[in-house]
């Protein structure tokens, strides 16, 4: 679990030196050049920092460019192989129906719509997962009478649960936006509770002979030691957000992203079934960006 | 700065009949027994013993983190029930807040008091200064060396202006260099701060150097073996580790300790089938031999 924040710094290292990569030459025009060093051996200099993020980079986009290709190859030549390629959508035609599509308000509704039960779903999950887990890592009882629930219910994948939401809450919102808090409320719980089972006690002994009670250490130390625990379990959270939110949209949604990608299939307009995904895709990349960066922002300790 | 420094000496740590032992399948066993110790206010105390004597639980009780089991512990005749901002405590994993900065840390204590924020940010700049740490106020203790990081542990603990300050073997995971200047760092706060120490040590030198008195601990159970009086001059220079008087404490606490460490490695020794040894396993030669 520990190793996921060392994987994640190493991606970031990659984005601004991708930001970089596009203006090396505009800096020495800037600057008026008699300072001594000249600006082969800046460059040269800029370069062996920046190495490994440029390899990355540079490795990065090579790979995105050789999957597009590859994916051109094999659907202009409607491949079959085990596989049939005779239907898929080129990236070209998937790349038309986008232009499209951006200026159609019904796509940008189906996203909007996708966008606000992951925030729904995901936020409430995210406060009373973090919540019941703290209190559940620091009150024995309240551990005992919730933990074999949890347990209980926690195997049940969130799709499972589309038919009792669907007889629970009133409307089709509401059940979606509930099926997406399900999905991400336990991996939150279950990380925040580890978080809390591994708070150092010498801390929590160092803070209570400086004067702290109760609810300072619980503010003060096992809160902030256990938030790289909680953002781990937010991160994961999210994935799994996507996932149920995207389900429940397919089986029983009138709007969203997972609905226009099994509408396209139904209207078969299989471009739309691939920049659908491609949506997906991107929406979940996004958001597992904002909980990364918020992670950064709210744990400055742990940046290099 | 007021409530730092104390000008009146205070902090009689009184500890009388003093046992420990917790509950395991087995039955009950003893980690501390019959221990009698005092401390007198604005005086330097260490306990040494052999490792696992308890001498670590023993101070965790006076910390107020464990009860004892019989006894009692008294400061300035106040009976020590729990953990208290009173008696500041220094670990030997220097327990530092990583999620805090250094000045952050060093305002724990008065931010659990109560005290507004630039007020305590004032008061905590000032302690830094004396540590010679005010360059480092807003790093994260990550980026501090251990000794670095351990001055921080002292002045985080002194802050609150306690009666008495413990120390749990605090220079123990330090170099050797570091753990001199320490040493000296220490001395030089405990006398501008007039404040009781009781200082838990395994290091004999460290224990000489820097006490008035130091308590010798036997084996486990640990109880008070020897009390030993260090009538050294201060201010203690290191040179003085040299003298002819620092080297006769030396050797008496030494012939203590190895005494309490062979008896409490009887057993393993035994165990080793080493047979010869265990013949003199109460004379001074042997302690000499190993």
């Amino acid at each position: 679990m520990s190793s996921s924040p060392a994987i994640l710094r190493h991606q970031d290292d990659a984005m601004p030196a991708a930001a970089a990569v596009t203006e090396p030459t505009p800096v020495p025009v800037m600057t008026p050049t008699p300072a001594p060093p000249s600006f082969g051996a800046l460059a040269g200099r800029w370069y062996r920092l920046n190495q490994d993020s440029l390899r990355a980079t540079a490795i990065g986009v090579i790979s995105l460019a050789a999957f597009l290709l590859v994916w051109h190859l094999l659907t202009t030549y409607r491949v079959v192989f085990f596989v049939r390629f005779t239907n898929v959508p080129s990236p070209l035609a998937v790349y038309a129906s986008f232009t499209k599509a951006i200026h159609d308000p019904k796509f940008l509704l189906h996203i909007l719509l996708s966008c606000r039960r992951i925030f729904f779903g995901f936020s409430l999950a995210a406060i009373v997962g973090v919540l019941l887990g703290l209190i559940m890592g620091r009150f024995k009882l309240v551990h005992e009478i919730v933990f074999p629930v949890a347990e209980v219910l926690r195997p049940i994948p969130a799709i499972a649960w589309v038919p009792m939401a669907i007889m629970l809450w009133p409307t089709n919102e509401q059940s979606i936006v509930f099926i997406t808090f399900l999905g991400s409320f336990f991996p939150i719980l279950v990380n925040t509770l580890h978080g809390m089972s591994l708070v150092d006690p010498v801390l929590v002994r160092a803070a209570q002979c400086l004067g702290a009670r109760e609810r300072s250490i619980f503010r003060e130390v096992y809160f902030p030691a256990s938030l790289p625990h909680i953002f781990t379990g937010l991160t994961i959270g999210m994935g799994v957000a996507w996932v149920s939110l995207i389900a429940a949209e397919m089986i029983s949604g009138q709007y969203g992203i997972g609905y226009f990608t099994w509408e396209a299939y139904s209207l078969v307009q299989y471009a739309d079934i691939a920049l659908g995904m491609i949506a997906i895709g991107v929406l979940g990349l996004g958001s597992s960006l904002l909980i990364r960066g918020a992670g950064q922002l709210v744990m400055p300790w742990r940046a290099k | 700065m007021s409530e730092i420094a104390t000008a009146t000496p205070q902090g009689h740590i009184e500890v009388k009949n003093f046992s420990l032992s917790y509950e395991t399948i087995d039955g009950s066993v003893e980690a501390v027994t019959n221990t009698h110790i005092h401390v007198k206010p604005g005086e330097f105390v260490s306990i040494v013993g052999p490792s696992g004597c308890g001498k670590s639980t023993f101070l965790n009780a006076v910390a107020g983190f464990l009860k004892p089991t019989t006894g009692t512990i008294t400061v300035d005749g106040e009976r020590v029930s729990g953990p208290s901002a009173e008696r500041g405590m220094v670990f030997q994993q220097y327990s530092l807040f990583p999620w805090k900065t250094v000045r952050e840390n060093v305002e724990f204590g008065l931010k659990m008091r109560g005290m507004p924020r630039s007020q305590r940010e004032r008061a905590a700049r000032t302690l830094l200064g004396l540590a010679g740490l005010e360059a480092f106020e807003k790093h994260y203790p990550e980026k501090l060396s251990g000794g670095m990081k351990q001055r921080v542990g002292i002045v985080r603990a002194l802050a609150t202006g306690p009666k008495v300050l413990l120390l749990d073997e605090p220079f123990g995971a330090l170099d050797a260099q570091t753990r001199v200047i320490m040493q000296q760092i220490l001395t030089n706060m405990w006398q501008r701060l007039k404040i009781s120490v009781l200082f838990v040590t395994h290091d004999i030198d460290e224990a000489i150097f820097l006490s008035d008195r130091v308590y010798c601990m036997t084996a486990r159970p640990g109880s008070i073996k020897a009390e030993i009086p260090i009538p050294l001059e201060r201010p203690r220079q290191q040179s003085m580790m040299m003298s002819s008087e620092f080297l006769a404490l030396r050797r008496g606490l030494m012939s203590l300790i190895r005494e309490e460490s062979l008896k409490a490695m009887g057993g393993e020794i035994n165990d080793l089938g080493m047979q010869g040894l265990n013949i003199e396993l109460h004379g001074h030669s042997l302690a000499d031999v190993i």
